[in-house]
């Protein structure tokens, strides 16, 4: 699309920047995190850019990356002014996710605060300078990030104490929804990918 | 006074019918006087409003009186997917209904989680609460609530608190009448076997007959 916002943040933050690309129309540009800031404060004050609706915030697992930086934060942000958009991506965490540390945009786009909240709650990416980093879709009490890839897809934590099977009548495990030969490609053994078979 | 009274007991007492009479009468009293409270969360709400409308008209069986109250309804509607976070709220509903009351897992949500194999899914309410009767579907279609509904006054009319589930319209041990069964069959499986297969193998049939 504009080659115009990619061209000004390599020659405004140039070692800063990564990489980037236009695959299929859409700029992207993978930056460094240290600089996450101060790129979005830039992005939302050049008046060339002007970027003024956050429209999106989230955190994509990837385990086998390790060290390199293993959950990638997406942010996509949209000028309603010049009509641009830009996707920008930052690598946090290593392996165990130590590290997973971007500092928090909610101070240029208020929008923000919900969505970084929601990939705290999901991936366990933590935003330093957030004004109420709580969880968002889960409990309190939940234990981990449910869509980081090691966290088991079957591991359940209720909230309420299961009653016993005798009183049930139904066995309460979890019964797989189809069989190993049938069923979806999402099933539940296809996704449960551990950690030893990544490494 | 008193005289009497010990009388009319005994008497009952040693004729052996007294009790079984009111609980029959009080089964057909609750039977047709059900008020439901419905728990209402996702999809399967829209058929829900659906046949509480005039259309379906649950009045025909004395269950279209809602109650936003716990505390002033039996009948329990459990509408669309629990899941974790929600599970100690519906727990806290059933538990200040008033005795007896009764649950009805409305769709396949409800029953047994549905399709949501995940982290944040009850899957079926039965974990967290006694349940009565499960209908299947997604969403069931208000003949086959009506269906559940029946068979939960049937259980209340008969004291019979063993989880019932609603069968489909077509099944193939039934297939000579039709008609959905609401008592448990009493048949030995044995029995019914011959039927079951007999319907497979004309299944297979076509299966194979048409690919």
């Amino acid at each position: 699309m504009s080659q115009l916002v990619l061209d000004k943040l390599k020659a405004r933050f140039g070692a800063a920047i990564l990489a980037t690309h236009s695959d299929f129309g859409d700029d992207t540009a993978l930056v460094e995190p240290a600089q996450w800031k101060a790129i979005s404060t830039f992005l939302r004050e050049d008046p060339d850019l002007d970027f003024d609706l956050p429209v999106d915030l989230c955190g994509v697992d990837y385990p086998s990356r390790g060290a390199a930086g293993r959950t990638e934060v997406v942010m996509h942000l949209y000028s309603i002014g010049k009509k641009h958009r830009i996707r920008l991506k930052a690598r946090v965490g290593d392996e165990d996710m130590d590290g997973a540390e971007l500092e928090s945009v909610t101070s240029i786009w208020p929008g923000m605060n919900w969505l970084e909240r929601e990939t705290w709650d999901m991936s366990g990416v933590r935003f330093v300078g957030h004004p109420d980093l709580r969880r968002i879709l889960m409990y309190p009490e939940f234990e981990g990030h449910a869509l980081q890839k090691t966290y088991p897809a079957d591991r359940i934590q209720p909230l309420v104490p299961y009653r016993t099977e005798e009183e049930a009548g139904v066995p309460l495990e979890k019964q797989a929804p189809f069989g190993p030969d049938e069923g979806m490609a999402f099933g539940r053994t296809a996704n449960n990918i551990s950690r030893a078979e990544v490494d | 006074m008193g005289d009497v009274n010990r009388t009319l007991a005994l008497d009952a007492s040693e004729q052996g019918y007294a009790t079984t009479r009111v609980d029959a009468l009080l089964g057909w009293a609750r039977k047709y006087s059900l008020f439901a409270y419905p728990f209402v969360t996702a999809c399967c709400g829209m058929e829900f409003m659906a046949l509480t409308s005039p259309r379906f008209d649950l009045a025909r069986f004395g269950a279209e009186a809602p109650r936003f109250s716990p505390r002033q309804s039996d009948l329990l509607w459990v509408v669309g997917t629990i899941s974790q976070r929600q599970a100690p709220v519906l727990k806290r509903i059933y538990e200040q209904m008033m005795a007896p009351k009764y649950v009805l897992a409305f769709g396949t949500c409800a029953s047994s989680g549905g399709f949501y194999d995940n982290y944040t899914t009850v899957a079926g309410i039965d974990k967290i609460i006694p349940t009565d009767v499960y209908i299947p579907g997604c969403p069931p279609r208000p003949e086959a609530v009506m269906d559940g509904l029946m068979l939960l006054q049937d259980r209340i009319a008969r004291n019979e608190r063993r989880p019932g589930i609603v069968k489909p319209r077509f099944d193939p041990v039934q297939a000579a009448s039709g008609l959905v069964q609401l008592r448990r069959s009493a048949k030995d499986p044995s029995e019914v076997l011959p039927a079951i297969q007999q319907e497979e193998a004309k299944t297979k049939a076509l299966r194979e007959g048409g690919s």
